[in-house]
């Protein structure tokens, strides 16, 4: 029986070769949300910062209560900000079509280019 | 495992997945927002799921913390210009260190009678990291916003202290692993941390803020995975090690786009002796130009490329950038933008703002792609860039930022740079292209200079 520990391990590990992997993938014009981003993704110390608050331990409650606001303002903020970043990022109808676009993903048309 | 405990899993399970199709769809801005929805999504399954856990037993400060939190969060992101982005990522790793490391104080004031070694050891990692986060973003924010000054802050025997505490913290950690209940010792690593932070800041200069801000961002992500192994909760280990893989490999590669290493910008302290031995260039001559003359020279250019740098979000400039290139293009000329990956104060901050502009970004070119096209070029206009166009670093062995990859800006016909003053720079390098035959330097506030070139272009005509 693996100790839970090593078993997190594992994962902790797994995560990082993934997380290299689809991250080496980012072209250098996404780098700010990329960052923000992850930024929004890391504010998953919520999950902890609730069960810290939501403890019947009066420390921790207080405690908990400045982390909750804490990974908010980055889960909320960073969401939201990374979103209206994203947005302004778009190819001009009409500008020159000759070069593909950076990244070499496949221009396919998605929802995500023709909102606004 | 109770129904409830499997449900939670299942969430999370489904949450980590999605962060990682959220981070895939990055790859390309075509794909980019629906990747973003993922994450929203996946968060909002964690989020959910977790207030099922059995450990939550009252949901008063929960729900105070997040309605303080989401309404400053929203606040924050609809207001904040785009030129404030790398004081808004720095300020959002502080809440991130944060956050992770009251979590740890929180867990280890309820649980220090029954941590085993590995779970006391992997608390002390995540308060230590978590306040060193803290402070360091915290510093990194006064840097940029000029609380305190950019120049790097050195004196006698810093990088021995700052290695020392280092060291100190680790011992205290190994000794509380041992034997977790004294409180005193842990406060002390909490407190470690935090003078740390702001330690390690101070002689890092401005101008290697980006490799400090994706460093701070590789550090909040190890928080919150050190919280994982703490709670034992694998979603904060996957989605902590996604963060600071991304970190760390931002840093890598502004660090390589500076052709330094990570230990010479952090211990380096550049710009500081630069020693003034170095010549007095201030006197050589330099041609100075009106915004006459630089209309002049671009109403005689087929194809001019901008090089945008920190002196543009400064001065705000962007979209007097891209006013200027749309009037040269409707006189037919060919425009693009070439973008050095450590332009600005943190990774893309110069796409960002074109961006916002409305620059197409197929116009927007690497150092790769773009390095042989200034020899073929008639005008290259430098918008508040320097060290990224500087050709000593490309022949003078001497110069502190020899080997970093520059843009052949000189190649080409005639440069008009765009600068405040003749002073040097942020990282206090004289720069030799000012002072070459081809070179105009227009001197003045650059929105101010490129609003009137554009206005230029137009009373000239053709």
């Amino acid at each position: 029986m693996t100790a839970e520990w090593v078993f997190n391990l594992y994962v902790f590990m797994l995560a990082t070769f993934v997380g290299y992997q689809v991250i080496s993938r980012v072209p250098p014009l996404l780098h700010t949300p990329l960052m923000s981003g992850t930024n929004a993704i890391s504010g998953i110390s919520l999950v902890a910062s609730l069960i810290a608050a939501g403890s019947d331990h009066r420390l921790s409650q207080i405690l908990g209560f400045v982390a909750v606001t804490c990974a908010s303002i980055n889960v909320v903020g960073g969401f939201l900000i990374t979103d209206r970043m994203l947005r302004m990022f778009r190819r001009k109808p009409g500008a020159s079509a000759s070069t593909p676009p950076p990244g070499g993903a496949p221009a396919k048309q998605l929802e995500g280019v023709k909102a606004q | 495992m109770t129904p409830t405990a499997v449900l939670l899993s299942l969430c999370y399970v489904v949450a980590a997945s999605l962060f990682i199709l959220c981070l895939r769809g990055l790859s390309g801005p075509e794909t980019a927002r629906r990747g973003l929805v993922l994450g929203e999504v996946g968060m909002f399954i964690a989020v959910v799921g977790t207030l099922l856990h059995k450990d939550i037993i009252r949901y008063d400060w929960i729900i105070a913390g997040v309605i303080v939190g989401s309404a400053i969060g929203i606040a924050i992101s609809g207001w904040i210009p785009m030129t404030k982005m790398p004081e808004r990522i720095a300020f959002s790793h502080a809440f991130g260190g944060l956050a992770s490391a009251l979590v740890g104080v929180a867990e280890y004031s309820r649980e220090a009678e029954r941590l085993t070694h590995f779970k006391m050891g992997a608390l002390g990692l995540e308060v230590f990291l978590g306040f060193l986060t803290f402070n360091a973003s915290l510093m990194a924010y006064a840097k940029l916003q000029g609380l305190i000054t950019g120049a790097p802050i050195t004196y006698k025997g810093q990088n021995f202290v700052n290695v020392a505490m280092f060291i100190g913290a680790l011992v205290l950690l190994c000794f509380l692993v041992f034997d977790p209940l004294h409180p005193a010792v842990f406060y002390a690593i909490c407190a470690t941390g935090l003078v740390v932070g702001i330690t390690g800041v101070l002689p890092i200069g401005g101008a290697d803020m980006p490799v400090v801000i994706s460093l701070n961002n590789s550090y909040a992500g190890l928080a919150a995975c050190a919280t994982g192994f703490a709670l034992g909760s694998q979603i904060l280990i996957i989605s902590g090690a996604l963060d600071g893989s991304s970190g760390f490999l931002l840093s890598l590669l502004m660090s390589r786009a500076m052709n330094r290493s990570f230990t010479n910008i952090l211990f380096g302290a550049f710009g500081t002796d630069i020693a003034p031995t170095q010549g007095p260039a201030v006197t050589k001559a330099y041609n100075e130009a009106t915004v006459e003359d630089a209309g002049a020279v671009l109403k005689a250019s087929q194809s001019v490329i901008f090089v945008p740098g920190y002196g543009m979000a400064v001065s705000q400039a962007q979209h007097a950038v891209r006013d200027l290139a749309a009037s040269l293009e409707r006189r037919g000329v060919d425009v693009k933008y070439a973008i050095h990956p450590v332009a600005g104060r943190m990774p893309g901050h110069m796409n960002v703002l074109l961006a916002e502009a409305n620059v197409p970004y197929e116009k927007l070119f690497d150092l790769d792609n773009i390095n042989d096209d200034f020899a073929r070029t008639d005008a290259v206009i430098v918008v508040g860039a320097n060290d990224v166009v500087n050709p000593a670093a490309k022949k003078d062995p001497g110069s502190p930022i020899y080997g970093m990859p520059v843009f052949n800006v000189e190649q080409s016909r005639s440069v008009i740079v765009l600068k405040r003053s003749m002073n040097p720079g942020f990282s206090g390098v004289e720069n030799e292209l000012f002072f070459q035959p081809n070179t105009m330097m227009v001197l003045g506030d650059a929105k101010k200079t490129l609003l009137s070139m554009t206005a230029e272009l137009k009373d000239g005509g053709h």
